[in-house]
């Protein structure tokens, strides 16, 4: 599904990603862990084709098509879909209303026509039972005002409702009480098939706990430079990140 | 001929139409000094310093219409806010028309300031009103030398107006060029309610120049909410003088909805006479090509426990410009005021331009006053997370200014503007959004 090559990429000039590779195959869940601005959310951000981020060598693949020339909203049109880590305020912009034009401008771009309304509204409250979300949170401006846990929460629900193939879900367990966690990460279980990829960006080993990985990878300075199964993770919690520099180092 | 000479020399004219052993002829006569001494302000004066009126003077303006003219109501029924019930005073090229207009004397008086001015039953509140808070400025001045037509709105005690009213000018390009020059008068006596809406509408591509001059008056405890709807073509340029007088524990609104017309410039004044006063000024801007756009505001708080919100949003593309030149002035005695300004603008082009300039003369010193203003792009975090939500660049675009204008809306209190002026900024921002606005 998603194949990167050598991917380098640079933000105002300053090299972040220094040559990554990384395969997710349909139906795996991949976790990248690393310590702070080891590019983890630049990563993200690159998949997700975001403008201020430059690749400069390399390529990312989705079911072999070269993406890089891709707008943010075609990718998201292909199935790939990011939860942020810090999601955006938009203030006069319902959840609903929000959801609705990311639906149908998806669909638009498909050929297919817009979602009827009861359908719509189906899939709303079906979604929204299934990641715990009062109803009337819907009818609230997007992230506005909302707690960090809130905003998380209203992340998976949106993934819920577009159905990527592929979902990065970056620091998602960040500003999470465990009851959040929980539901969290039981809404992304429930959406899991052999058919998508999901990819856990996390600092911590907590939210593995939750969403079990195939595949643990190490970034570090730009680069992948360990990669294991589930393991890793614990081994990551125990011991820090040290262990890992130390053996680059080596 | 320049403008102002064709004025002065029409002045003359006018006067053998008029009755000129009236008082109002004395107010006329004395305003077309004025007038004639100030001529029309240039950008040397610091409150037109961003606003030329080059432009839209070098025309040959008629400036009084010579045929009366007539337009069929389904032709501009969608300049009115059709699908509620409202009293109307329509006029076409500056003339009453009878056949598009719904007035009534039934309790409470919608009708034409002709009438008032000549008929001797208005005469009192004529002499206690008319001309009392116009100021003397040179293009208000103009405006009270010509004054003549315009729509005379008197409210008696305790009462709430059943329905809106609606003020529409239409132009039909009759002339190649028109001035116009409405004068509306409008009293809202003790606990009394209205609301009202006005609309100017050129139907042609001939220059039009409204030079209006609209005076308030809100006496104890009235309610008005004001709606200015400037959604003209871009062959039409309006000048608009309001002014607003409000006593005890009265509450007014005016919002402006300014997305079309050429040159566009709103003097807005606010003075409030009496304590426990409410003062509400927004506006929305959303203009392109070269419009022109100036907000210029005066808020007089000159008695204590008074509020005043200000909340401006504007949005400018292409070459488009904007000035917002806010003024709020707290008097000695106005203590505890609360007054309140933002003015916040996007500029979505390179070209487009904003002059923005909070005024604050505070002279009380307990007194809360706060101003904010903002020019800035669109939040690109805010575009990214949009987009990869799979709404495209241009639709992202056209949500966000939309949110960014949406809570002026918040105050509007007839659900009919509020979607007839949602569908416009949709429009406007050239997008169609995913669900109904």
């Amino acid at each position: 599904m998603l194949k990167i090559k050598n991917l380098h990429a640079s933000v105002e000039d300053k090299a972040i990603l220094r040559g990554i590779n990384l395969e997710v195959k349909p139906g795996e869940v991949h976790a990248i862990m690393g310590p702070n601005g080891s590019g983890k959310s630049t990563l993200a951000s690159v998949i997700a084709g975001k403008e201020e981020y430059e690749v400069t060598e390399g390529q990312i693949l989705l079911n072999d098509e070269d993406i890089d020339e891709l707008a943010a909203e075609e990718r998201a049109h292909k199935g790939i879909f990011l939860s942020f880590q810090y999601p955006v305020e938009i203030p006069g912009v319902s959840v609903t209303n929000f959801m609705k034009t990311a639906i149908n401008e998806t669909r638009k771009a498909k050929g297919l026509e817009d979602m009827p309304a009861n359908e719509m509204l189906k899939l709303i409250r079906e979604k929204s039972e299934l990641l715990e979300i009062d109803r009337k949170f819907l009818s609230r401006s997007l992230n506005e005002g909302f707690s960090g846990g809130e905003k998380k929460r209203n992340e998976i629900f949106q993934m819920a409702m577009l159905e990527p193939k592929l979902a990065i879900l970056d620091e998602t367990d960040s500003g999470l009480d465990i009851d959040a966690l929980r539901i969290v990460a039981n809404g992304v279980n429930k959406l899991k098939s052999k058919d998508n990829a999901v990819i856990v960006i996390t600092h911590y080993q907590r939210l593995l706990d939750y969403i079990v990985p195939d595949f643990v990878h190490v970034l570090h300075n730009g680069r992948i430079v360990k990669s294991g199964g589930k393991e890793l993770a614990h081994e990551l919690e125990e011991k820090g990140y040290d262990w890992i520099k130390e053996e680059v180092k080596a | 001929m320049e403008l102002k000479e064709k004025l002065i020399s029409s002045f003359l004219a006018f006067e053998n139409h008029v009755d000129i052993d009236s008082p109002i002829h004395d107010v006329r006569s004395e305003a077309i000094k004025i007038f004639e001494t100030q001529g029309f302000p240039t950008k040397k004066e610091e409150a037109w310093k961003y606003t030329s009126l080059n432009s839209i003077l070098k025309h040959d303006y008629s400036v009084f219409p010579k045929n009366e003219n007539t337009i069929e109501y389904n032709d501009v029924k969608k300049y009115f806010i059709h699908d509620i019930d409202s009293y109307k005073i329509v006029f076409i090229d500056g003339k009453y028309s009878s056949h598009l207009s719904q007035t009534t004397h039934d309790g409470i008086d919608v009708c034409l300031m002709s009438s008032a001015l000549n008929k001797p039953k208005y005469q009192l509140i004529i002499q206690n009103y008319f001309n009392k808070i116009a100021s003397k400025d040179s293009l208000t001045s103009l405006n009270t030398a010509f004054s003549q037509e315009g729509a005379y709105i008197q409210i008696p005690k305790n009462k709430v107006v059943d329905k809106p009213i609606q003020i529409i000018h239409f132009s039909t390009g009759n002339e190649s060029a028109l001035m116009q020059q409405p004068r509306n008068l409008i009293v809202v006596n003790e606990n009394s309610h209205v609301q009202i809406i006005e609309r100017h509408q050129s139907l042609t591509e001939n220059p039009v120049l409204t030079n209006s001059v609209t005076e308030i008056f809100a006496n104890k405890r009235a309610i008005i909410d004001y709606y200015k709807v400037q959604n003209d073509n871009e062959h039409a340029s309006l000048i608009d003088n309001t002014f607003i007088n409000q006593k005890q524990e009265s509450h007014c609104s005016v919002h402006t909805f300014s997305f079309g017309g050429k040159l566009t410039r709103n003097n807005l004044n606010f003075y409030q006479n009496g304590e426990r006063i409410d003062s509400t000024l927004k506006g929305v801007t959303i203009i392109g090509n070269k419009q022109h756009v100036d907000h210029n505001t005066l808020v007089h708080h000159i008695e204590p426990n008074c509020e005043s919100h200000q909340d401006y949003k504007g949005i400018f593309n292409d070459s488009s410009t904007g000035v917002f030149n806010g003024k709020v002035v707290v008097n000695k005695e106005a203590q505890k005021t609360n007054a309140f300004q933002a003015n916040n603008n996007i500029l979505v082009s390179d070209k487009a331009s904003i002059n923005t300039k909070p005024q604050l003369e505070i002279f009380a010193d307990d007194v809360k006053c706060s101003h904010g203003c903002t020019i800035g792009q669109l939040d690109e975090n805010a575009m990214f997370y949009m987009r990869s939500r799979g709404i495209p660049e241009k639709e992202a675009k056209g949500l966000l200014m939309y949110a960014f204008s949406n809570n002026v809306l918040n105050s509007v209190k007839i659900p009919e503007i509020k979607q007839r002026i949602t569908k416009i900024i949709a429009t406007k921002l050239g997008v169609n959004i995913g669900f109904d606005l």
